[in-house]
């Protein structure tokens, strides 16, 4: 092989076919109120996590639900499980449980 | 009597003769096709109730038969209107006391927006092909299969400068959601997913139907506009979009593609403005005299308008600017 | 496929007296294609055209990597009218994609913006003492060969079929984003639906393969590929092509643009030495082939006239799949019988028994 002084870039894009979309079938169907999310972005604007690390609980639940797992459980690592996101939603979801509920499905991924 | 002419037997149209009717005046429906009923006598179902779209044709037409002084002429396109005439394609020219104009207005032509391939590739259809699929109970794909998984763009020929449409054509938000859980009623293992810009629920029960179509049938909502559409070698569509809540591209297979296509303004408007010397809008609608208190007459004493001529309007708004316009048009009566 | 829509796209082309502007990439890189596009032309079907040694490069490569600003290359492009109109021309045929689309975006941009137009006059009045009369017609040299593509058809000797099975051959066409995508009523048949190359592998008996990364951009971009350490992204764009059209098992890509000719071949090479991946059939690359070359094969010209030799990836296997004769010994042989040298054996043409790699096909 021949070293050319770079690498051939790795797409960016969401591939929905190539993605394997069980578990987060299993997670949408546990808790069909995340479907619900209007991408309002309330969540992140109050989040304790968020507002000092990269953390956007928005944005990791929507990868997850396309099927992106990767780097998902530590994303929600960073959640200090403080609850105001719940109290924000406008859309009622419970957003500690879908926390937990995509840590522990995704836990061993 | 006083004559009175109602171009358009759409449901605007016929319910403004049932109240024209009702106050004592000779009613003439000028109707170009073959049938009464408009764009609706072509739908299935109405949201966001899902009533059927038969059951208020079959209502509107209820009223008119009742009464004994609307004459219906279909097949006759008016070319020509000023308040005291209206001249047909025909050369016939019939005399009238005013005019109402419930032309309605044109679905939006898909083939233009060449990227999504409507007409090229077999299972690219119209909200209106759907709904026709739906009539006919045979929702399939080209070759008899079920469709696995659909996507829904909403805003084909709506809010799009490249295509001369500018304006947001309102209702094919909601028709798309209501569409979405026909869809997964019918095909409950299928995944329906909805390409959208903005979700705009502006009227009664929509947000509630909205949240049912995500929350209790599991529609997928991207928010994103389709780019490109292509054939893959299964014969099936992959369509490119960008994620915009997340930041990145998607892309997905889907085995068939609905577009939400918009309302123009109709062809004939530009003849009303140049012929008739009625205002138009920017967006080809026709403009009323005044958004709030005179959204119902023209610019020219005599010549009213009702539904979708001046805006795109649901079925609900159409039928109560029938009701407006046939008040208006008596109050003028009497005045005159 | 229901494909009418390009009908919708359709522009004058000359028919005779063309004024030629030469590609820089291509001149280098296949300069068969230039010589065997004259020769068709001229000697074939007849008709005229002038091959000026006075014309320059347009400089888009420099314009397109941020190196030659706005105004001179109006300029340089207003001296290349000049040279059209001395010579007693007004159809202009560029060879390059990146070209055309510069001098289309530029007689746009003088419409518009009338000034700009005058200043030109100025700058290249004051600069050379020429003066310049726009083009009647400004066409591609693919147009000029659509346009002719029926005429061809008519002399060919063989057509896009696989002698030994009589199936016609499936080809993989790219147009080149400044071909239609800057103003798709330039490009006929559009940006989205374009026709240019498909309606000549139509004409000649091939197939055409519509594969879902049908209208991606090859990576070329100039100032992107420039430097070395871009170039990841650059050729991840022709490997998404790449990894999209192999399922279709295509017999060989036809480009309209200079640098996508360049680029899908060599970057077959690139990514076969990088990561052992090729995408033809047998474990070699997919041929690239200009359209004049296409036509040439068509037209019975030998490969090695057309300059195939100066491939990246060897079109032996589609010679022989279309039963024509060759003789290998002479490939490497340039005029005058000359040893022009070869090169080293490579993955992409699946030569080194001792690699592994992954075959796609």
């Amino acid at each position: 092989m021949i070293n050319f002084g770079f690498s051939i870039s790795r797409p960016r894009v969401i591939d929905i076919d190539r993605n394997n979309l069980n578990k987060s079938k299993e997670i949408i169907a546990e808790m069909p109120e995340l479907q619900a999310c209007i991408g309002c972005g309330s969540c992140t604007a109050t989040c304790t996590a968020g507002n000092l690390t990269e953390y956007n609980f928005r944005k990791v639940h929507t990868l997850v639900r396309r099927g992106e797992y990767q780097g998902a459980y530590e994303e929600l690592n960073k959640c200090m499980l403080c609850g105001k996101c719940r109290l924000v939603c406008p859309r009622g979801i419970n957003t500690r449980g879908v926390i937990m509920l995509i840590k522990r499905k995704l836990g061993d991924f | 009597m006083k004559h009175i002419i109602i171009i358009g037997g759409g449901v605007a149209g016929m319910q403004c003769a049932s109240e024209l009717a009702q106050q004592g005046v000779r009613v003439t429906i000028l109707e170009k096709e073959a049938d009464t009923g408009g764009k609706v006598k072509n739908w299935h179902k109405l949201f966001p109730t899902f009533t059927p779209a038969s059951d208020v044709l079959s209502g509107l037409r209820h009223k008119i038969a009742k009464a004994d002084n609307i004459t219906i002429k279909t097949g006759c396109e008016a070319t020509q209107v000023t308040p005291n005439s209206v001249r047909l394609a025909s050369g016939e020219e019939l005399s009238c006391d005013a005019v109402v104009i419930a032309t309605g207005y044109t679905l939006f032509d898909a083939r233009i927006k060449e990227e999504y391939g409507y007409g090229i590739y077999d299972n690219v259809i119209t909200a209106a092909d759907l709904e026709e699929m739906f009539n006919k109970n045979d929702v399939r794909l080209a070759d008899g299969r079920v469709p696995r998984r659909i996507a829904i763009l909403h805003c084909v020929g709506s809010r799009d400068e490249k295509v001369c449409q500018r304006h947001c054509s309102k209702v094919c938000c909601v028709t798309g959601v209501k569409q979405a859980i026909e869809l997964k009623q019918l095909f409950p293992s299928a995944d329906v997913f909805n390409f959208y810009m903005d979700i705009r629920m502006f009227g009664p029960g929509y947000e509630e139907m909205y949240r049912e179509a995500q929350q209790k049938y599991n529609v997928h909502f991207v928010r994103g506009r389709i780019s490109e559409v292509s054939p893959t070698i299964d014969n099936r569509l992959q369509i490119k979009a960008e994620d915009t809540l997340t930041g990145r591209p998607l892309k997905i297979g889907v085995d068939m593609l609905v577009l939400l296509i918009g309302m123009r303004a109709n062809d004939m408007n530009t003849t009303l403005e140049t012929d008739s010397g009625l205002q138009r809008q920017a967006s080809g609608f026709m403009q009323p005299k005044d958004a709030f208190l005179g959204n119902a007459e023209s610019n020219v004493e005599g010549i009213f308008y009702a539904g979708a001529i001046t805006a795109p309007k649901n079925v609900a708004e159409a039928l109560c600017d029938g009701a407006t316009a046939a008040l208006r048009v008596s109050d003028w009566l009497r005045n005159k | 496929m229901k494909r009418s829509s390009w009908t919708d796209y359709q522009k004058d082309i000359a028919d005779d007296h063309y004024y030629y502007a030469r590609s820089c990439i291509r001149q280098n890189f296949f300069p068969g294609s230039e010589k065997v596009f004259l020769d068709i032309l001229g000697k074939k079907l007849g008709r005229d055209i002038f091959d000026d040694p006075l014309h320059t490069s347009c400089t888009g490569i420099g314009y397109h990597s941020d190196v030659v600003p706005l105004e001179t290359i109006m300029t340089v492009v207003a001296r290349q009218f000049a040279l059209m109109s001395e010579a007693g021309y007004e159809n202009f045929t560029s060879s390059c994609i990146t070209s055309f689309g510069i001098y289309t975006e530029l007689l746009a941009t003088w419409e518009e913006f009338p000034e700009t137009e005058e200043k030109t006059r100025e700058n290249l009045y004051k600069a050379t003492g020429r003066e310049f009369k726009k083009p009647k017609n400004l066409a591609h040299t693919s147009d000029v060969i659509f346009h002719h593509r029926e005429e061809i058809a008519q002399k060919a000797v063989r057509k896009l079929v696989n002698y030994h099975t009589g199936e016609p051959l499936k080809v993989v066409e790219h147009i080149g984003c400044h071909y239609a995508k800057i103003f798709p009523k330039s490009g006929i048949g559009g940006s989205e639906f374009p026709y240019v190359l498909a309606g000549m592998v139509e004409s000649w008996g091939g197939e055409l393969v519509d594969y879902p990364e049908r209208r991606h951009c090859c990576g070329f971009g100039f100032r992107n590929y420039l430097v070395q350490a871009n170039r990841g992204y650059s050729i991840a764009n022709s490997h998404k092509k790449l990894e999209s059209m192999a399922p279709y098992k295509p017999d060989f890509i036809v480009c309209n643009c200079p640098g996508c000719s360049m680029f899908l071949d060599k970057w077959q090479y690139t990514i076969a030495e990088m990561e052992g991946i090729t995408y033809g059939a047998g474990g070699t690359g997919i041929p690239v082939l200009t359209y004049e070359e296409m036509a040439g094969l068509v037209l019975g010209y030998d490969p090695w006239e057309l300059g195939m030799q100066m491939h990246q990836v060897d079109v032996e296997p589609l010679l022989d799949k279309m039963g024509i004769e060759y003789n290998p010994s002479a490939k490497y042989l340039g005029r005058n019988g000359k040893y022009i040298g070869r090169p080293e054996r490579a993955i992409v043409n699946s030569c080194s028994e001792d690699t592994i790699y992954k075959r796609r096909f």
